[in-house]
């Protein structure tokens, strides 16, 4: 449990006069991520919307040592650095504990990035990767991505008279992660601010990869007002449509169940991206949005249940 | 004391890899350079080096970690081939505007497609604006040298660019050579240790790497590499005066064979200057003054060197192996006819395009080529500017 | 904000920046439309704005928020909506 007096004493990693939107949720979870830990932090991010807003040259946002590669490879990027850090530090050349963290959005990660994220989990580097997921690609313009929500209105696949938004479901990354038997794997929104850092002290603690998808609020994208940032984000865990889990050693768990789902047009309703859903023709597919979350969530209970009869 | 070993191409480069001893070495395999990865994984598996070895998942990863290795401030090394290159592309150009000296042997391979494993140097010269420094090798003896070389080149503090060390697939890497292997002592002397400037691990002076870089400083940032790249052709002659003090080898940018009075020159990279010698060797033995120029950094361009060594001859064939389809002929003909305009007397310069996907260039072929120059200097005929050699017609 | 931009012999190479955190010289206080007021009565000093703030601009010393880092603050509203006790306002900015 974090204390968040005690929080507010620690050094920041990020600083103010970045240049993501006002009401960005990217920098509110990479601020809470940071959170989770004392050790010194080397940070590592894939090309996006956090990556060319906090360091514009000459400028850089960061107070700790940051590296930029491209955009598919920051998996791998980090696993160079960390590898390095092992090789200097048996070598007696660096002293310090490190820890490494890598930041990518839900394109660097759950697309272009995938093969790099799965190759750096199974090789076991010593890193957390953070997925800030914001459900498309917002740095070039809302075009959607394989985390898009089915029914979300993007660029590349807009609201229309002959299309309801996207089509597909969204990738379930979470347990493609959790497939790679890492020590750690976990969801969590920034809403719920002392579970993510919770979960960030975890995965920094873990010998070997840890892996966070964090729900990621974009309100340009979204379309709602940037104030609701927080707000917004705590509908998509109420509703279900972002549960709260992790998966510790291959065991899956709840860490926080509503006392009673709201219904997904709650989380829905409030944003742009669905407005055209809320048509008389487009209903049934709300229909099946709130079905395709209850599945989910009794998929989830099913692995949580079966993961407690293991122990 | 230097010793004389069997060794492959490939293994001359691992063993050269197990003498510098980097901290951090990401690969992927891929014919031909595969044996680069084994031979040095096994010098890993018995705890005769002390590098962390990255067992990536592709090629574009392995540059991608030589990147965050190299950022991190480890001495850093990589291989790879055609193909791979390819696919590393993007990060082969993060890697030089960053300013990482990364050494990665390059066992040259046709590149795809349609898919060939044996040699041209279509890969490599398709990255000769990458930003990389590109040092080719005849055999196996050189590839050992450059590779320990490349060390020193990467890391001046002049220079600071990832320098390629290329090899002829199949005909270096894979043909045995007696190759004559230096002390350990006296290469790590060599090589030194590596010392970065705020390297991403100084945890107490944190820098940002690879920031967005627009229109007000990118330029900026090119220029520098640019100018790096000129004053490595200032820093390296200091480095190879060093190789030959410390291992008694004497290289230059460019070597040239029996030159000095030739009328008639080609110029060839890598292992084909071997024919080239043969060759000139007989028509020599027949009163014909022949001749070979082989540069052997072709990044930076060594520009003065070569049209020194080129400025008297009355026809140069420049042969190149690969082609830039519908350009004023291959990359080593474009630019050293480029170099030698200014000049107001300059030799006939032709260019043979040879060798795609490991087509064999026999002394037969060389002979012709020598043949059509006399032919020209004669005035008996005008050759095409761009002539295959050894493609069916 | 007008300085003289550096020639390529005066920066480090490769892009590399060596001033940490120097992205709080860049005033991102200028975008602002609403500035967030405190009511020093109602706060409670939970903190919620502090752990929200996506521009790190809610300053907190000796354990209580202690009002708003101006130069840096967006004005997007978030603390005044997180606020439990509703003591933050949004003012429009006079021009």
């Amino acid at each position: 449990m974090a204390n968040i007096k005690e929080l507010a004493k620690q050094p920041e990693g990020l600083s103010g006069g970045h240049r993501l939107c006002a009401g960005c949720g990217a920098s509110i979870v990479v601020r809470q991520v940071l959170m989770g830990t004392k050790d010194p932090v080397v940070v590592g991010s894939a090309t996006g919307c956090l990556e060319v807003a906090t360091t514009i040259y000459p400028y850089t946002a960061w107070k700790i040592p940051f590296i930029h590669n491209a955009f598919e490879n920051v998996a791998a990027t980090i696993s160079g650095v960390e590898t390095a850090y092992r090789a200097l530090k048996k070598k007696g050349k660096i002293k310090k504990d490190i820890k490494f963290v890598a930041f990518g959005g839900d394109g660097g990660t759950y697309d272009i990035g995938l093969q790099s994220l799965s190759g750096a989990l199974e090789r076991g580097h010593n890193f957390v990767y953070v997925c800030y997921d914001n459900g498309a690609y917002m740095n070039t313009g809302i075009q959607r991505s394989s985390a898009t929500p089915k029914g979300a209105s993007t660029t590349t696949t807009p609201a229309g008279e002959a299309s309801y938004g996207k089509v597909q479901l969204r990738k379930d990354l979470t347990s493609i992660v959790a497939a790679h038997h890492i020590p750690y794997v976990a969801q969590a929104s920034a809403s719920h601010w002392n579970d993510l850092i919770t979960k960030a002290e975890k995965a920094f603690k873990v010998d070997g990869p840890a892996f966070l998808n964090v729900i990621s609020m974009c309100h340009r994208g979204w379309r709602f007002p940037q104030q609701d940032t927080i707000k917004i984000s705590k509908l998509a865990v109420e509703t279900g449509f972002w549960p709260l889990i992790e998966i510790e050693n291959g065991m899956w768990k709840f860490n926080y169940k509503p006392k009673e789902r709201k219904p997904v047009v709650e989380f829905l309703k409030p944003q742009g991206r669905f407005k055209h859903l809320f048509k008389e023709e487009n209903r049934h597919i709300l229909d099946e949005i709130q079905k395709d979350i209850d599945n989910n969530w009794a998929r989830l209970e099913h692995f949580c249940e079966a993961g407690c009869k293991v122990t | 004391m230097t010793k004389k070993i069997p060794l492959t191409g490939d293994q001359a480069v691992a063993y050269a890899m197990k003498q510098i001893d980097p901290d951090v070495v990401a690969a992927y395999p891929i014919t031909p350079q595969t044996a680069i990865v084994m031979s040095f994984s096994n010098y890993v598996a018995n705890g005769q080096v002390s590098t962390e070895i990255i067992a990536v998942e592709s090629e574009h990863s392995a540059m991608s970690a030589c990147v965050g290795a190299a950022a991190a401030g480890a001495r850093t090394m990589t291989a790879t081939s055609a193909n791979g290159l390819a696919l590393m592309w993007e990060i082969v150009y993060i890697a030089a505007s960053t300013r990482l000296p990364i050494v990665m042997p390059v066992v040259n391979r046709a590149l795809s497609g349609p898919i060939n494993i044996h040699c041209d140097h279509s890969d490599t010269m398709g990255a000769r604006d990458s930003g990389w420094i590109q040092i080719y090798c005849e055999n196996a003896q050189e590839v050992y040298e450059n590779t320990i070389l490349a060390v020193r080149v990467a890391e001046h503090k002049k220079i600071l660019l990832p320098v390629m060390v290329c090899q002829d697939g199949f005909i270096t890497s894979h043909g045995v050579e007696g190759v004559e292997v230096f002390e350990d002592k006296k290469v790590k002397d060599f090589i030194g240790e590596y010392k970065p400037d705020s390297p991403l691990l100084d945890i107490d002076n944190p820098s940002t790497y690879g920031p967005l870089d627009l229109q007000d400083y990118y330029f900026e940032h090119k220029r520098q590499e640019a100018e790096a790249m000129r004053s490595a052709l200032d820093a390296i002659p200091e480095i190879l005066k060093e190789f030959e003090k410390q291992f008694g080898t004497k290289y230059d940018f460019i070597e040239t064979y029996k030159l000095d009075d030739a009328e008639i020159v080609i110029v060839v990279l890598s292992s084909t200057a071997g024919t080239v010698k043969f060759v000139v060797d007989e028509l020599r033995q027949r009163g014909i003054k022949a001749g070979l120029l082989r540069p052997r950094i072709f990044r930076p361009f060594p520009k003065e060197k070569i049209i020194n060594a080129l400025k008297k001859a009355k026809a140069v064939a420049i042969l190149d192996r690969s082609d830039s389809f519908s350009a004023e002929g291959g990359p080593l003909y474009t630019e050293i006819k480029a170099a030698l305009y200014d000049l107001d007397i300059k030799p006939i310069m032709v260019n043979y395009i040879y060798g795609l996907g490991g087509r064999d260039i026999f002394p037969a072929d060389i002979n012709k080529v020598f043949e059509d120059l006399q032919k020209t200097v004669a005035a008996k005929f005008t050759l095409p500017k761009v002539n295959y050699l050894g493609s069916r017609e | 904000m007008t300085e003289r931009k550096k020639c390529w012999r005066e920066i480090p190479i490769g892009g590399k920046i060596t001033e940490a955190g120097n992205a709080v010289k860049y005033n991102t206080g200028s975008w602002r439309t609403f500035r967030p007021q405190k009511n020093e009565k109602k706060c409670i000093n939970c903190l919620f704005c502090w752990i929200y703030c996506p521009d790190s601009s809610i300053k907190v010393e000796d354990d209580k928020m202690a009002g708003f880092d101006y130069g840096h603050c967006k004005g997007c509203g978030i603390c005044a909506s997180v606020c439990p006790v509703k003591c933050i306002d949004m003012i429009k900015e006079e021009k």
